[in-house]
C-alpha cells in the first residue's frame, strides 16, 4: 500500500475503535503524552497492561472457582482489574467490570461468572485490534520513511 | 532528571521541579502517571509498594514536596499510608482510586488527604498539585503560630505576673473572651453545618483542651505518643482520634520548630537583636528570612500571587525600635506570579490575600529557604521577639514582630497576651495584622488569626477542626478576621486573643486589606490560604510606620476597636485596589 493509504487506514481503524466503543478518552490522553522522549508511549502502555492484567484475571479466576465464594475478594480482584483496565481507556472492558462488581455486591455468583467470561472475551478481542491497529501506524510510519 | 527525590527544593520558578513520590501497585497506571507529571516538569519517583513510599521518604525527609498515593495498596491500607506521611512527614498527600464513592473520598479527607483523584487521571488534575503544596506551606506557618499562641497564652495564665497592666489586662480580657468563645464554638464545633461533604465537626482546639493535650502527650512520653493514647487519656468524649492526630501532627512541628529556634537563638543570640541582619528599620524587609520560615520550603514560591507584587515583607515593623528583627519576612514580591489568586471577590477575598503575602513569602521562602538558614535563625525570632520586645514596649511593634512570621503586626496580639516570657511568640497568625502598614494597609490582623485559629475566617466561627486544615473543607471556615473582638474566632488558637490586639490596631488601620485569606484561589485553597496569607500580607504592613497603630492604644482598647474594626473590615475583605496600594504601602524597604 502506498503512504496515504496507509495512513487512511490507520486513521479509519483508529476512529472505529472510539466510534465502536472500545476505547475512551483516555486513549487519547495517552496518545497525547506520546512525544520525542517516548514515541511509542502508548504501545508500551498498552504492552504493559495486557502482561499485568494476565496475572489479575488470574486472581479472580481463582477467587471465582475458590468455595466458599469470597465476594469481598472478588470484588478487590475486580476492583484492581477495572483500575488497570481504565489506564489504556478500555471501555467495553471496563463495563463489563462494573457489571460485574453489581453481581459481586448482590452476591450472585452465576452472574459474576457470566460476567467475567464477558469480560474475558472483550479483553481478548480489544488486544488483537489494538495489535492490528499498531501493526498498521508502524507500516504507515515506516511507509513514510521509506 | 534528578536523583530520587533526594534533591533540595528547587530554586526555579515555582512549580517547576516540585518533586512528587507516586504509589500505586499497578505497574501501568504508574508509568502513565509517571508520563504525566515529567510532562508537567515535576521531578518524579515511583513506588510499587507503600512500605517502601515510607522508606524512601523516611530516608529523606526533605527529598519530597508532595505524595500521590492510590488507595487500594497490597501492602497496606492507602489510608493508613496517608497518616503516616501527615504524620512523620506532614507532607500534603493526594489519593487516587477508580472508586469515586463518597463514603470512601470521604474517607480520606478525614484522614487528611488534600485531595481525591479519580482515575482515569486526567493531566490537568495532576498539573495543579502544587497548590496542594504550597496551601500546606501556608498554613503550616499558621498551626505553627497558632500553637505558639496557645502555649503563650498557657504560660502567660499561669501565672505571668508582668507588671504591665496592659498585658494583664489585655490578657484576661483575652482569656475571658477565649473562654467564652471557647464555649461557644465547642458547641459550634459540635454542629458540622459547614459546607463541606464531610461534615465534620470541628474541633476548636482551645488552650485548655490543648493543655490537656500537651498533659496527656507528657505523659504518655513524647515518643511512644499515638493519637489513640493521647485520645484515651485526654478523656474527652466528643474528641476523635482525627482530630487529636492532626493536632498531633501539628504539635510536633511546632516543637521541632522551636527545638530550632533555640539552638539557633542559642547561637545566634536571639534573633532579637538589632542587628539582625535584616536591618532593623522595617524598611529592610525583605529578604531576610523572611519569615517564611515554614513556608520557606514552600515550594510554592511564586505562588504567584496574582499580581500584586505584594511583597509582604514582614519584616518586622520593628524597624522603630531595635530589634524587631524577627520577624523580617520577607516577603518576596512575587507577584506576577499566577497563583491564581482570586482576590477580587469579596466572599474569597481573603484568599487572594492571601496569596499575596504567601506569594510574596513564597517566594521569599524560595530565597529565604537557602539563605534562610544562613541569616538568621531569625526565622524564629518571629516569636522570639514578641516576647522580649513586648515587656519592654509593649508597642505594637513587638506583636508584629514576634508573631508574625508572616508579617502583619497583627500578630501582635501575642504580645499583649502577654507573653511575659519569651514563649513561643504567639504568633497565631495575627502578628501580621498589618499594622504597620501605617494605615493604608488594611492589614488584617485578621488574617493572622484567622488562620491559625483555624482559619477560621468565616465569621460563622466555624471552628476548623485542625485536620481540616489539610482539606478543602478548611475553606469553609473561619475567616475569623473575627478575632478581635470576640475571639470568636475560636479560639482554636488561643492566638486568637492575641490576635485580638493585633487586630485592633490592624483594624484600626483598616485593614481592609481583604486579605481575607480565605479567598483562595480555589477551593482548596481558601482555607489555606488565608493563613499562609495572612502572614505575608502582615509583614508588609509591619514595616510600614507602625507608630500610628501603636498610638491606639493598643492593648487596652483593642478589643472593642478591633472587633468592630474587624468585623466591618471583614466585609470587605479583599479589595484589589487596596491590595496594590497596601503593596505600595508594604514595600516602604
Amino acid at each position: 500500500m502506498d503512504r496515504r493509504h496507509l495512513r487512511q487506514q490507520v486513521t479509519y481503524v483508529r476512529k472505529s475503535l472510539f466510534d465502536q466503543g472500545y476505547l475512551d478518552d483516555q486513549f487519547m490522553q495517552l496518545e497525547d503524552l506520546q512525544d520525542d522522549a517516548n514515541p511509542n508511549f502508548v504501545e508500551e502502555i498498552v504492552a504493559s497492561f495486557y502482561s499485568d492484567s494476565a496475572r489479575l484475571i488470574q486472581n479472580i479466576e481463582q477467587a471465582l472457582v475458590s468455595r466458599p465464594v469470597d465476594f469481598g475478594k472478588l470484588d478487590d480482584c475486580m476492583h484492581q482489574f477495572k483500575g488497570s483496565s481504565s489506564s489504556i481507556g478500555a471501555k467495553k472492558v471496563n463495563m463489563e467490570c462494573s457489571q460485574f462488581r453489581e453481581y459481586c455486591c448482590a452476591g450472585n455468583i452465576e452472574g459474576c461468572i457470566r460476567t467475567f467470561q464477558q469480560i474475558k472475551q472483550e479483553h481478548a478481542t480489544l488486544r488483537k485490534k489494538l495489535e492490528n491497529f499498531f501493526q498498521l501506524a508502524r507500516q504507515a510510519g515506516q511507509a513514510e520513511t521509506a | 532528571m534528578m536523583d530520587n527525590g533526594f534533591s533540595s527544593p528547587r530554586k526555579d520558578a515555582f512549580p517547576v521541579g516540585l518533586r512528587v513520590l507516586v504509589v500505586d501497585d499497578d505497574p501501568t497506571w504508574l508509568k502513565i502517571l509517571e508520563k504525566m507529571l515529567r510532562k508537567c516538569s515535576y521531578e518524579v519517583t515511583t513506588c510499587g509498594l507503600a512500605r517502601d513510599a515510607l522508606h524512601l521518604l523516611r530516608e529523606r525527609k526533605d527529598g519530597y514536596d508532595i505524595v500521590i498515593s492510590d488507595v487500594n495498596m497490597p501492602d497496606m491500607d492507602g489510608f493508613k499510608l496517608l497518616e503516616h506521611v501527615g504524620l512523620e512527614m506532614d507532607l500534603p498527600v493526594i489519593m487516587m482510586s477508580v472508586d469515586g464513592e463518597t463514603s470512601q473520598v470521604m474517607k480520606g479527607v478525614q484522614h487528611g488527604a488534600c485531595d481525591y483523584l479519580l482515575k482515569p487521571i486526567r493531566m490537568k488534575e495532576l498539573r495543579n498539585i502544587w497548590q496542594h503544596v504550597l496551601r500546606k506551606k501556608i498554613n503550616e506557618v499558621r498551626d505553627i503560630e497558632i500553637l505558639e499562641g496557645m502555649e503563650s497564652i498557657q504560660m502567660a495564665r499561669n501565672g505571668l505576673d508582668q507588671s504591665n497592666d496592659g498585658h494583664l489586662l489585655c490578657g484576661e480580657d483575652l482569656t475571658s473572651v477565649k473562654k467564652r468563645k471557647d464555649v461557644e464554638s465547642k458547641h459550634d464545633d459540635k454542629d458540622p453545618g459547614d459546607n463541606s461533604s464531610t461534615k465534620k465537626a470541628r474541633v476548636v482546639w482551645s488552650v485548655d483542651l490543648h493543655q490537656k493535650f500537651v498533659e496527656a502527650v507528657n505523659q504518655i512520653g513524647f515518643d511512644k505518643v499515638g493519637p489513640k493514647k493521647i485520645l484515651d487519656l485526654m478523656n474527652v468524649p466528643w474528641l476523635t482520634r482525627e482530630n487529636v492526630a492532626s493536632h498531633l501532627q501539628k504539635y510536633r512541628l511546632y516543637l521541632s520548630r522551636l527545638q530550632k529556634e533555640n539552638d539557633t537563638k542559642i547561637s545566634v543570640g536571639g534573633i532579637k537583636h538589632s542587628d539582625s541582619p535584616l536591618g532593623d528599620s522595617a524598611n529592610s524587609f525583605g529578604t531576610q528570612n523572611s519569615i517564611n520560615i515554614q513556608q520557606n520550603d514552600v515550594s510554592s514560591r511564586s505562588c504567584g500571587f496574582s499580581g500584586n507584587s505584594l511583597l509582604v515583607q514582614n519584616v518586622e515593623p520593628r524597624s522603630h525600635d531595635n530589634d524587631r528583627k524577627g520577624i523580617v519576612s520577607k516577603i518576596v514580591a512575587e507577584p506576577k506570579r499566577a497563583l491564581t489568586v482570586e482576590v477580587p471577590d469579596p466572599h474569597k477575598p481573603r484568599s487572594s490575600q492571601m496569596e499575596f503575602g504567601h506569594s510574596l513569602t513564597s517566594s521569599a521562602s524560595e530565597v529565604n529557604y537557602a539563605e534562610y538558614d544562613s541569616n538568621f535563625p531569625t526565622k524564629f525570632s518571629w516569636w522570639e521577639i514578641p516576647q522580649s520586645r513586648l515587656k519592654q514596649e509593649q508597642k505594637p511593634l513587638h506583636l508584629d514582630d514576634g508573631f508574625s512570621h508572616l508579617t502583619w503586626p497583627g500578630k501582635q496580639q501575642h504580645i499583649q497576651v502577654d507573653y511575659p516570657q519569651p514563649a513561643p511568640p504567639i504568633i497565631s497568625g495575627s502578628s501580621v495584622t498589618g499594622r504597620g502598614m501605617g494605615g493604608s494597609v488594611k492589614i488584617k490582623p485578621l488574617y493572622d488569626e484567622c488562620r491559625k485559629n483555624g482559619s477560621q475566617v468565616s465569621s460563622t466561627e466555624s471552628t476548623i477542626e485542625a485536620s481540616h486544615v489539610q482539606t478543602k473543607t478548611y475553606k469553609v471556615n473561619h475567616q475569623t478576621f473575627e478575632p478581635i473582638s470576640t475571639n470568636t474566632s475560636s479560639l482554636k488558637n488561643q492566638a486568637s486573643n492575641l490576635r485580638c490586639i493585633s487586630d485592633l490596631e490592624s483594624a484600626q488601620k483598616n485593614i481592609n486589606w481583604g486579605m481575607s485569606p480565605f479567598a483562595t484561589l480555589d477551593d482548596d485553597f481558601q482555607v489555606r490560604w488565608v493563613q499562609g496569607d495572612c502572614y505575608a500580607m502582615n509583614l508588609g504592613l509591619e514595616n510600614i510606620d507602625f507608630p500610628e497603630y501603636f498610638d491606639r492604644g493598643l492593648l487596652a482598647d483593642v478589643p472593642t476597636h478591633l472587633y468592630d474594626a474587624v468585623s466591618f473590615d471583614y466585609q470587605n475583605l479583599y479589595d484589589p485596589t487596596e491590595c496594590s496600594l497596601i503593596e505600595q504601602g508594604l514595600f516602604i524597604a
